[in-house]
């Protein structure tokens, strides 16, 4: 049958694309604006990113980037607090923003015809707070709130977040995007407007337009607009400390009542896309996809859950946009019986098994003809388009990159997945973590799964399962 | 200069019109469906409901449609799992299998390019599905997982205790995976019975969008779900709702209290349901600033957000809400809860807040239709609850129909401060009369 599928499989053409009608150009001040044109419904989402996350926080005022995200929500010299979100709900569109380690964006949808007031708030939040001390503390309140329930509640979580702290020794991004409660709980009116006026400005965003919008109509509203706003000269490309060599592996066992589910995360440091530089990347993308990107037919799942019953479930993660260093993850979660370390080692088997027996031609075509695919998928839903550029170009990529990608992940061969894995899966370049309860063996294990749902097709998790691989729990904070 | 440019667009933005077309296509078979006919991007998305879901679980038998659900994908006709899931991913197509407590959902993505391929396993796992006992067991597995993690999950201990008191007896009052015993104790025999049970062709409602004409559909809907049977179980009584007022606490170890309200809701058959929506809109619903959002976070910073909203569902209605806050605020929070239910109820909504619900919701309605995925999925959803393809063109001016004197009544008829039950997962502070569990 596995014969006959992959036949099937070689002599389907690869599906006729769609125009992208993807446009970019830049304004004078440096603002860089991105368009995507799908004209099926009359609504628009208009994304505004900063190159600005919260691994570009000074020391000691962690949670910065996402405090201020919240404060952009409250009063500008033009705007009262809420009155942003107030004018877009009246209109029947949503707004919102989200906080990442190399990024903030700030997003609404309305209807198309509303663009140039979206654009008027916009621009008008991005140099004129005008902030009120109490409304500020009140805030502060909500993200301690926030980081409550995200993180201090959910042990799943905290083990994330200790994996991370061990991972990146000096790089910031072993610092929690919403920060450790001890400094968030601590940031000032200052610290808030020191990282404003450092880090928004037009030369240092871009704008993400998608939906029934005309490029030059874009143009003549962001000229409009974001135009008037002087580019900031002060504005340098992120430097920041990067990893020294790692000598040795790490190791974590973060024991918590509230865990019901045992599993050992592994992380590996692997390199991210670069502009102009991508195939390591997409060797990564497509290793993860093979190893557990399907848990029925990949690598993990088919190795200790079909052929032995060592796991209730296995997978593996990779995501190449960063502006730095990121990481490739495998998880085992150990079935009935079966320890932490049997499972690692069955992990560990599986693995060098793998690099051992190559890749299987025939599952690679499937993996690939996905990935082909979901660039039809992708183009039913203009918003995930929209953060997909908004993204990449926040992570040091290009528009270029962006459109080169599906052609370089069609172009990689085994040989290439191969090396790239074998250069990654290093465990003195590695944190293994095991999660487990304090009570010994009281609860049998809960998987989490790992799938990039920009990166392909990938299988939803077995039913019932956190859709959310447990090593990024955290990466990317979605305000509401 | 911004403020009165925003004054003079809001009031420009009279409601759009949702142009949506929607043909209703009944197969040579009989078999009915709302289609959205549209060439753009050469796939189909296709959103399939059983209703009966897992209220359907026979007596002791708790988690055998979930169970089901789960197993369909996991080995059809000749294939086993992993040469059925190796033919899905050879075409690229999508399917999602899941089941809740008023049906069991399908959706699937299929290119045009090798749609009767994609259909022909599609087919194969809802017609013929294998229920190897080795799968079974894998599944079964996960399942356990879950419902043993679920045990030291703060929310879904809240979720369950909620369900329990307010539907005791009743499928809707456990968790639809079942609990350890029950699952444990399935035999492949309950799963087979339970795909007679809820997979058949007397309530299935099928909504489908994308590349693909009238024709083509009904051929599509005879060759997926013509060999069906005809009749699958009857569905089980309507449930009494048997909350009672007050605040029940689950002692655990957490800083921040999860916290679930609520009381009876409405449903959504009622001539009132519209009018509740609006209510529930000002009151805690989401996708604008509502009085629970503006008192609680904005105005108190004592948690990140709290939401209510009408659940309506075929076998009993209630409607809920909730929140977490730090332990020592929950005393707090819910008197704020408790004075804002009162206050809606007694004075009912302002004129300027009815208008400005009117003016959310009937501009965010146009905006849903967006993309075929989300387009065959509310197609589906129309149906289930009984409402006609006109109701599209219709919804907005029903919604600025109402009165203020309207919508205020059924306020006061929805709205029972007296009646609101809690439940408090954590260790909550500053909380008179809570009945520990």
């Amino acid at each position: 049958m596995r014969r006959l599928i992959a036949a099937l499989a070689l002599a389907l053409p690869m599906p006729a694309l769609a125009d992208e009608a993807v446009t970019s150009f830049a304004l004078d001040n440096g603002l860089e604006v991105v368009v995507i044109e799908d004209h099926r419904a009359p609504a628009a989402v208009h994304m505004l990113w900063y190159r600005a996350g919260s691994a570009d926080e000074p020391p000691g005022r962690s949670g910065i980037a996402h405090y201020l995200e919240h404060l952009l929500f409250k009063a500008t010299d033009e705007l009262e607090a809420g009155e942003f979100s107030d004018t877009v709900a009246a209109l029947g569109g949503t707004d919102n923003a989200f906080t990442s380690y190399d990024y903030t964006a700030y997003f609404q949808r309305v209807a198309a015809e509303h663009l140039g007031l979206m654009m008027e708030m916009e621009a008008d939040r991005m140099t004129d707070l005008a902030l009120d001390a109490e409304d500020i503390l009140t805030e502060r309140d909500v993200v301690i709130e926030e980081r409550r329930q995200r993180t201090d509640n959910d042990p799943g979580a905290l083990f994330s977040e200790q994996r991370r702290a061990a991972q990146y020794l000096n790089h910031p991004y072993g610092v929690p995007v919403i920060g450790w409660a001890q400094e968030a709980d601590a940031l000032t009116l200052d610290d808030a407007l020191e990282f404003y006026g450092a880090h928004y400005a037009p030369n240092n965003a871009v704008l993400v337009v998608a939906g029934d919008v005309f490029p030059g109509e874009v143009r003549d509203l962001a000229e409009e607009h974001y135009g008037p706003i002087p580019a900031d000269p002060a504005i340098a490309p992120r430097e920041r400390p990067q990893e020294p060599p790692q000598l040795a592996e790490r190791r974590i066992a973060f024991e918590d009542p509230r865990v019901g589910q045992p599993y050992v995360v592994r992380t590996y440091l692997a390199p991210e896309r670069d502009a102009g530089d991508q195939r390591e990347a997409a060797a990564l993308t497509l290793a993860a996809a093979l190893l557990g990107g399907s848990a029925q037919t990949a690598v993990l799942p088919q190795k200790l859950q079909f052929e032995n019953e060592d796991a209730l479930y296995a997978t593996a993660f990779y995501d190449g946009l960063s502006y730095d260093d990121t990481l490739f993850g495998v998880l085992v979660v150990p079935a009935p019986g079966v320890t932490l370390e049997e499972g690692e080692e069955a992990l560990d088997r599986a693995l060098a098994e793998f690099l051992e027996e190559g890749v299987d031609e025939d599952q690679l075509e499937r993996v690939k003809f996905q990935f082909e695919a979901a660039r039809i998928y992708a183009q039913d839903d203009p918003g995930s388009r929209a953060r997909t550029y908004g993204a990449a170009l926040t992570s040091g990529l290009t528009v270029r990159d962006v459109q080169d990608w599906p052609g370089i992940i069609q172009s990689i061969t085994p040989e290439e997945i191969e090396d790239a894995l074998a250069r990654v899966l290093d465990r003195d370049r590695a944190v293994t973590g095991y999660l487990t309860t304090t009570e010994p063996a009281a609860f049998e294990p809960v998987p989490a799964s790992a799938a990039d749902p920009a990166a392909g097709a990938p299988p939803p998790p077995p039913a019932g399962l956190p859709a959310e691989p447990a090593g990024d729990a955290a990466t990317v904070l979605e305000d509401s | 200069m911004l403020r009165p440019l925003i004054a003079v667009l809001a009031l420009l933005a009279a409601p759009a019109f949702a142009e949506v077309e929607v043909e209703e296509v009944t197969s040579p078979g009989g078999i009915e469906a709302w289609l959205i006919e549209d060439h753009t991007l050469p796939f189909l998305a296709l959103e399939i409901r059983f209703e009966g879901g897992t209220a359907l679980d026979p007596e002791g038998r708790r988690g055998a449609v979930n169970l089901m659900t789960a197993t369909l994908e996991e080995g059809a006709a000749d294939m086993d799992a992993t040469a059925f899931a190796q033919a899905r991913e050879a075409l690229a197509a999508s399917f999602e299998f899941d089941s809740y407590s008023d049906a069991v959902s399908v959706s699937a993505a299929m290119l045009t390019e090798n749609r009767e391929e994609a259909v022909e396993i599609l087919r194969a796992a809802l017609v013929e599905p294998r229920f190897d006992q080795g799968a079974i067991d894998r599944v079964r597995g996960q399942v356990l997982s879950i419902i043993r993690s679920d045990e030291t999950d703060p929310q879904a201990l809240a979720a369950r205790a909620f369900a329990e008191a307010a539907f005791p007896g009743h499928p809707y009052g456990s968790a639809d995976d079942g609990t350890a015993e029950s699952v444990a104790a399935l035999t492949r025999e309950d799963i087979v019975e339970a795909h007679r049970a809820a997979i058949a062709r007397d309530w299935v409602y099928v909504g489908a969008a994308g590349d693909i004409t009238a024709e083509e559909l009904g051929a599509l809907l005879d060759e997926l779900l013509g060999a069906l049977p005809e009749t699958g179980a009857p569905r089980p009584d309507r449930a009494e709702i048997a909350l009672e007022p007050g605040v029940e606490v689950i002692e655990f170890d957490i800083p921040q209290s999860i916290i679930l309200f609520g009381h009876e809701g409405i449903a959504r058959d009622d001539d009132d349901y519209l009018a509740a929506y609006v209510v529930d809109t000002a009151l805690g619903g989401s996708g604008r600033q509502s009085r629970l959002m503006e008192e609680v976070r904005e105005r108190r910073g004592l948690t990140y957000g709290i939401g209510t909203g009408l659940f309506p569902r075929e076998l009993g209605d209630l409607y809920q809400g909730s929140l977490s806050t730090a332990n020592p605020n929950a005393g707090e929070v819910i008197e704020v809860v408790r004075d804002e239910f009162e206050r809606i109820a007694e004075e009912g909504l302002t004129e300027d807040e009815l208008a400005e619900v009117k003016e959310y919701l009937t501009g965010a309605y146009p905006l849903r239709f967006d993309g075929n995925g989300a387009l065959a999925s509310i197609a589906v959803g129309m149906q289930m609850v009984g409402l006609g393809p006109d109701y599209i063109a219709e919804r907005n001016d029903l919604v600025d129909a109402l009165t203020l004197e309207e919508v205020n009544r059924v306020a006061s008829e929805l709205i029972r401060p007296e009646e609101l039950s809690f439940v408090v997962v954590g260790r909550p502070e500053g909380i008179e009369g809570a009945v520990a569990d």
